[in-house]
């Protein structure tokens, strides 16, 4: 039989060495993304635990070099869209931390009112576009933005990221043909922190790595280590260009780790403790401080100065969302249909 | 006034909408190149260009959520489904994600799609292919659901739906693709949400829409006739929201209402159309109000099996004989 299959032909090697251009400013402000994200998902556990957030909650602690490296790679009218692990890559894209808390209080200063909660988040004005609660739903959703990007020469592009538990969904492969045969500019980003809810990939999936799925549909395709800030920022500073300026879609692969279970219902059974030591011996933000102090751009004791700043403040966000109002009543039925 | 056929009504409203805006495309299986499976998009393709006439692979789930993600990013696409049975692989798009934007995001997005496609029983297609899903749609808020039985109506309302900020789904009954009309010339627009007397008549309201109410047209006046009793056609045209004010004054002059509708009959449309004749007209009535459906089964193939399972002339004379007590 004639071997036609060209597996590997898109796997990618992509250049690192562009976080290398990043200003000192820059690099600050990324770190303290970082923190803030960290320190705000604590006190949403916090507040969890006292039964002022209800419903499904996700919390991102671990992944933070993912969020903020994809954030530093957009532009302001790029758009990012999510599935339900969000609050952090919300506030990566600029979204108020107050705002976020506000809805996960379910009060009416949240940003979309208190009608959506901890997995649907949205502020289209910070081209952050939620917020989805299937599992890969928001996957050609968001291909169908970057069909509209297209479709209106903006020369925009959209990231959408989704976990290690959607890529075995329909709707995903269904996705990649479309983008690819239809020219997107999209960047699919998994998140692979090798648990959709309790369940190893490997007991799930005919593939690892992820990401040679997408050979099969002729997209451009690599990894990188999603606990390490500045290749997080390579890679998606590669793969927004690519998408921007050829109009084609990218796969990316985040390999990561989450420190906490699922959600907060999730005692997180099947790890054992040594094996999340393990994984936390990577966590992104002592590994970047260390990289900064290191190059001089900042020292220890300024870094735990701002620790200790980011950690008052979200005390105060919290004490605000306690006393933000509730919604009315009239919000039921405010946005079922567009009002004529 | 000009004769047309559904289907090329449907074509005027897409095609005088995609010249009036943009941001109006189509897509679907088979829509551009082969024209469209009932030929529907025929010829639109050499008119508007690949750029907005767009073959789809067969894979709803897909195509039908980039159409509806594109609408939340401000185009308003005319997604074609072929036929709702197929359109099933898509309620994620549908249900979760168009029908749900607008309200989750606190008015934020919008998604002004347009899902059309065949519905019903098109002739000895068997159990997969002759189903009437209507109320798998009216029961979702967020969407609007709408069912033209004449080319006149599915061309105002085709044009209505596609400017309008709302997800609209469109049901086009197979059986009526070649049916004739007549089609008022220039822009004709008819509202979303308004039904339409399509006989006047003084002691029976029968509601219908869709394929069962152009067979209504064709036999109210025999009928009428045979039975000794002024048969008053509703169409409601728009199956949510429903124009109960015309309902209700309908029923208020006959006092006696058939509901006549195709499908499965376990939870049906017109269910809710009688729980709202009996919630807001219960002093109007002169006998309870009686449906007409499918028999609750499956579609049997052989023809000589499906005209039983179908609303047929014998079932709908007995229930207006029932509720006139005749």
């Amino acid at each position: 039989m004639k071997q036609t299959s060209q597996l590997g032909s898109y796997a990618h090697k992509f250049p690192r060495g562009r976080a290398a251009e990043l200003p000192k400013e820059t690099l600050l402000k990324m770190y303290r993304d970082m923190v803030e994200q960290r320190r705000f998902e604590e006190a949403t556990g916090r507040a969890y635990g006292l039964g002022k957030i209800m419903g499904f909650c996700h919390l991102y602690i671990g992944q933070e070099a993912i969020s903020v490296g994809a954030a530093a790679a957009l532009r302001p009218s790029d758009v990012m869209m999510s599935a339900y692990r969000i609050h952090a890559q919300a506030m990566a894209r600029g979204v108020p931390a107050q705002a976020i808390m506000d809805e996960l209080f379910g009060k009416a200063t949240g940003c979309v009112q208190g009608l959506g909660g901890s997995m649907h988040i949205f502020d289209i004005a910070k081209g952050f576009w939620g917020g989805w609660g299937l599992v890969g739903q928001q996957v050609p959703t968001a291909a169908g933005v970057a069909f509209a990007q297209k479709y209106q020469s903006t020369g925009d592009v959209t990231m959408v990221f989704f976990g290690d538990g959607a890529v075995h969904q329909g709707a995903i492969h269904e996705t990649f043909n479309l983008a690819s045969v239809w020219g997107l500019p999209i960047v699919f980003v998994v998140e692979n922190n090798q648990y959709g809810m309790g369940t190893a990939l490997s007991r799930v999936s005919s593939l690892e790595p992820l990401h040679e799925m997408a050979d099969a549909y002729k997209i451009r395709h690599y990894e990188f280590n999603g606990m390490d800030l500045l290749e997080s920022y390579d890679a998606f500073a590669d793969a927004v260009d690519y998408a921007r300026e050829h109009s084609r879609p990218v796969y990316l692969e985040a390999r990561c780790s989450r420190f906490r279970g699922h959600s907060m219902s999730d005692p997180g059974k099947y790890r054992t403790k040594e094996q999340l030591e393990e994984e936390k011996a990577h966590d992104p933000i002592p590994g970047f401080a260390a990289f900064l102090v290191d190059c001089g751009v900042t020292t220890h004791e300024a870094l735990e100065a701002l620790d200790e700043t980011v950690k008052a403040e979200m005390k105060l966000i919290l004490e605000r969302a306690e006393a933000a109002p509730w919604p009315d009543a009239e919000l039921i039925s405010k946005y079922v249909l567009v009002s004529p | 006034m000009a004769q047309l056929l559904f289907r090329d009504a449907l074509n005027q409203a897409m095609s005088e909408e995609m010249e009036r805006d943009s941001r109006v495309y189509l897509l679907g299986e088979e829509v551009a190149q082969y024209d469209g499976a009932y030929k529907v998009s025929q010829g639109m393709l050499a008119r508007f260009g690949e750029k907005r006439v767009i073959d789809t692979p067969i894979a709803e789930l897909g195509f039908v959520a980039v159409a509806v993600g594109s609408a939340l990013a401000g185009l308003r696409p005319i997604i074609e489904v072929m036929t709702y049975n197929f359109a099933i692989l898509s309620l994620d798009a549908i249900i979760n994600t168009a029908a749900k934007a607008h309200q989750m995001t606190a008015g934020q997005l919008s998604c002004p799609i347009v899902l059309r496609g065949a519905t019903g029983a098109g002739g000895a297609l068997a159990a997969q292919h002759s189903q009437s899903l209507e109320s798998q749609y009216t029961h979702i808020p967020g969407l609007i659901c709408v069912s033209p039985s004449t080319p006149a109506d599915a061309k105002g309302l085709l044009k209505s739906a596609i400017r309008d900020p709302n997800p609209v789904i469109f049901f086009e009954h197979e059986a009526l693709y070649s049916a004739k009309g007549e089609v008022p010339d220039g822009e004709h627009l008819v509202p979303i949400g308004k039904g339409d007397i399509k006989r006047e008549g003084s002691d029976v309201t029968i509601i219908a829409w869709s394929r069962q109410m152009k067979q209504l047209i064709e036999h109210a006046d025999a009928w009428s006739e045979e039975l000794g009793l002024d048969i008053e056609l509703v169409d409601p045209r728009t199956l949510r929201p429903l124009d109960m004010d015309l309902i209700l004054a309908s029923v208020k002059k006959t006092g006696r209402v058939v509901i006549v509708e195709e499908g499965f009959q376990f939870n049906h449309v017109g269910a809710e159309i009688a729980y709202r004749i009996q919630r807001d007209g219960f002093d109007l009535l002169d006998a309870p109000v009686e449906r007409v459906t499918n028999i609750d089964v499956p579609m049997p193939y052989s023809p000589a099996l499906e005209k039983l399972v179908l609303p047929n002339a014998d079932r709908i004379k007995a229930a207006i004989r029932a509720v006139c007590y005749k």
